[in-house]
């Protein structure tokens, strides 16, 4: 296990530096807009353009930039410093990480509460109206685009626009360790939605998984076995149907932690999704590699808990 | 049926059938048995004679919204399909338990076998701390001679063999000593080596813990080894009802004359082959009309597509009883060419050229 863990790391390594090329040739190599262009201001002289270019170490060749940018990294663990707000990238991301780990971590604790009871019910009660309902709210929440629902959310429910202001809008965070109540109130909006999406596939996996665990011969036998029909449903057939989500809620945890770009901007939550957004629109490059990185590097490690956690839910995957 | 004692199963006209998109599929119809204390009833047919429909249904598990079922089910007198959801559930796995074909998919494959019997134990005595559940797994296991019980009650299901993983589940339904117990196909997954163990293994237990024991094949070889009755299933009937010896002294339905030809013997004369029965089994949404055999049976007459045979005892035998149209002398007549080495058709040519048989039975009208 060891070994496999250690292997695991190494290629995860080896990815890191491959995304870390890979970003460096889209926004390097294939500029949407000019940096120095966007700090110099407008009616900016070529020489000045020049000075600007030659600060940022943008007139050197393109496999020296990144020779740079990978050793200082590798060897300084220094990520470089933002072109637009002078900070280093580090301090950025540190400073941004609070936020979505918050909305995150809400949001996978909501869609997961719900997600579970309505895809076991909706499998356990096919047919009914209870089943229809979560089909139907379901389909309403994979068809729903976050942006859409997000301001939706806003415009019913947030205490400057809404029809019924009963929560804070857009803008309020507030980080956990300086108002707790604040902090949980201004994230009730941006959790409800963001786990919206997320539970309507979940339920609708986990109904589908339960449908065909509920037809095994080991459930079968659970029943012949005189066990409620609780315990068959909630230990017997949940426990084999939602493994495969386990899986899925790791890897999607994985991406959320690397910024939930769309939430984040249209609550205004200032985590890594919004500093990534941000650091798109000022071409602040150093930043966008910081949180491409910082995504692949939360992407990379899900992956490897997920395949642990795999092993340890599923006796058979260990032997492999 | 000498049954001195009172059964510990009786099963009265039972019915059942599936509402299905295409018709009401009739699995079983009119399916009575009975079974006592330390006795074995085998049911042999081929896939879809409604064996395993019978028995599922016997243990509730066939229950739903597009099942119609009738009839009695008797478990010491107390009628399983009358009885609600929360008295079926306490007796099964109790009183009545059953042993699933495939060990492998009838086991939890994520769950430690263990637990899962240590589970059953508790399902049932909810008093037994988790411990002395535990204990009593590998008690269990111990019982139905699992090599190394304690180490392997932390196995996992795919971590056993094919034979073991069938220990594990008898030692399951063994758990609340149950009075009946209904082994469906238990032997049809393994090596052939390994059947003769576990059959071996179920008589035993049987007469240990004193169980009236349903045994379903499609393999008379396994009933031949294992039952002390033997009834002969077809397109949802009994056809054929005997005493084991009986049945394969003296066979008299031809589809049982069929199974036994199918089936390689020993003693066989040199030569013979093997013969299938020919055709597939009958659908059971529009079941042939007359005797349900007819359209295979290679002694068929006119007559037979319009009569349906009752269940009626020989004339002789009152506990052999068979559902055919042929008399009982033809029977008797076909059945030596064919134990001779004949093949179907040169017995019924040889049967029909030595003229009318004397009739024992009924009679039969003049063709």
């Amino acid at each position: 296990m060891a070994a496999y863990v250690l292997r695991r790391v190494l290629w995860g390594l080896v990815l890191l530096v491959l995304v870390s090329l890979l970003t460096f040739v889209v926004f390097y190599v294939l500029p949407t807009a000019d940096p120095a262009q966007l700090r110099a201001g407008r009616n900016a002289s070529p020489a000045l353009l020049h000075e600007i270019r030659r600060t940022l170490g943008l007139d050197r060749p393109l496999p020296a930039q990144y020779w740079t940018f990978l050793s200082q990294l590798l060897f300084h663990a220094n990520l470089g410093f933002s072109y637009y707000s002078q900070a280093s990238v580090g301090s950025l991301l540190l400073d941004r990480l609070p936020a979505t780990i918050s909305l995150t971590v809400g949001a996978v604790v909501i869609w997961i509460a719900v997600a579970v009871p309505l895809g076991v019910i909706s499998a356990v009660r096919r047919g009914t109206w209870v089943d229809k309902l979560t089909t139907g709210g379901a389909l309403l929440g994979i068809s729903a685009p976050v942006y859409w629902l997000g301001l939706v959310a806003l415009y019913l429910f947030s205490s400057d626009i809404g029809k019924f202001p009963l929560l804070p809008g857009a803008g309020s965070y507030v980080p956990l360790t300086q108002d707790p109540w604040k902090w949980f109130t201004s994230l009730i909006l941006p959790w409800l939605v963001l786990a919206s999406t997320f539970c309507a596939v979940y339920a609708r996996l986990l109904r589908g998984n339960m449908i065909e665990v509920l037809s095994e011969d080991y459930v079968r036998t659970a029943r012949a076995k005189g066990l409620s029909e609780r315990r068959v449903v909630w230990r017997h057939a949940l426990r084999a149907a939602v493994t495969p989500l386990v899986t899925l809620a790791g890897l999607d945890v994985g991406l959320l932690l690397g910024g939930a770009v769309l939430t984040e901007t249209v609550f205004g939550i200032p985590g890594i999704g919004a500093l990534n957004y941000d650091a798109i629109l000022h071409a602040d490059y150093p930043v966008i590699q910081g949180t491409v990185l910082l995504a692949a590097i939360f992407v990379i490690v899900a992956n490897l808990l997920v395949d642990i956690a795999y092993a340890y839910l599923d006796p058979r995957v260990r032997e492999r | 049926m000498s049954a001195t004692a009172s059964p510990a199963l009786h099963v009265a006209d039972l019915r059942v059938a599936f509402e299905t998109p295409d018709g009401l599929l009739q699995a079983v119809d009119g399916v009575s048995f009975e079974v006592a204390a330390g006795r074995t009833l085998g049911i042999v047919g081929e896939s879809g004679s409604g064996k395993t429909v019978a028995a599922m249904t016997a243990i509730g598990l066939t229950r739903g919204a597009r099942v119609r079922t009738s009839g009695h089910v008797l478990l010491d007198g107390e009628d399983l399909l009358a009885a609600s959801p929360a008295r079926l559930r306490a007796l099964r796995g109790d009183a009545l338990a059953m042993v699933f074909q495939d060990p492998l998919s009838a086991l939890h494959p994520l769950m430690r076998v263990g637990d899962q019997i240590a589970e059953a134990v508790r399902a049932h005595r909810p008093g037994v701390s988790k411990a002395a559940a535990r204990a009593r797994a590998v008690e269990l296991l111990e019982q139905v001679a699992l090599p190394d019980a304690g180490r392997r009650a932390g196995a996992y299901p795919h971590e056993l063999s094919g034979g073991m993983r069938q220990r594990v589940t008898i030692a399951m339904a063994l758990a609340n000593e149950p009075r009946v117990l209904i082994a469906d196909e238990p032997t049809t997954a393994l090596d052939v080596t390994v059947q003769k163990q576990i059959l071996a293994l179920l008589a035993r237990l049987r007469d240990e813990l004193g169980m009236a024991m349903v045994l379903i094949t499609h393999d008379l070889g396994v009933v031949a080894e294992a039952a002390d009755e033997v009834a002969v299933m077809y397109a949802g009937r009994i056809v054929e009802q005997a005493p084991a010896a009986e049945l394969f002294a003296a066979p008299q339905h031809p589809y049982t004359w069929g199974l036994l030809r199918s089936m390689p013997r020993l003693e066989a004369p040199v030569g013979a082959e093997l013969v299938p029965i020919p055709g597939r089994p009958p659908s059971l949404i529009h079941p042939p009309s007359g005797c349900r055999f007819h359209p295979r049976c290679p002694y068929a007459r006119e007559r037979h597509r319009e009569v349906d045979p009752a269940l009626e005892p020989l004339a002789g035998a009152p506990s052999h009883r068979v559902a055919c149209l042929l008399s009982e002398a033809e029977r008797r007549a076909i059945w030596e060419q064919l134990a001779a080495g004949a093949s179907p058709e040169d017995a019924r040519a040889a049967v029909e050229s030595a003229g009318p048989v004397p009739s024992a039975g009924a009679a039969e009208p003049p063709a």
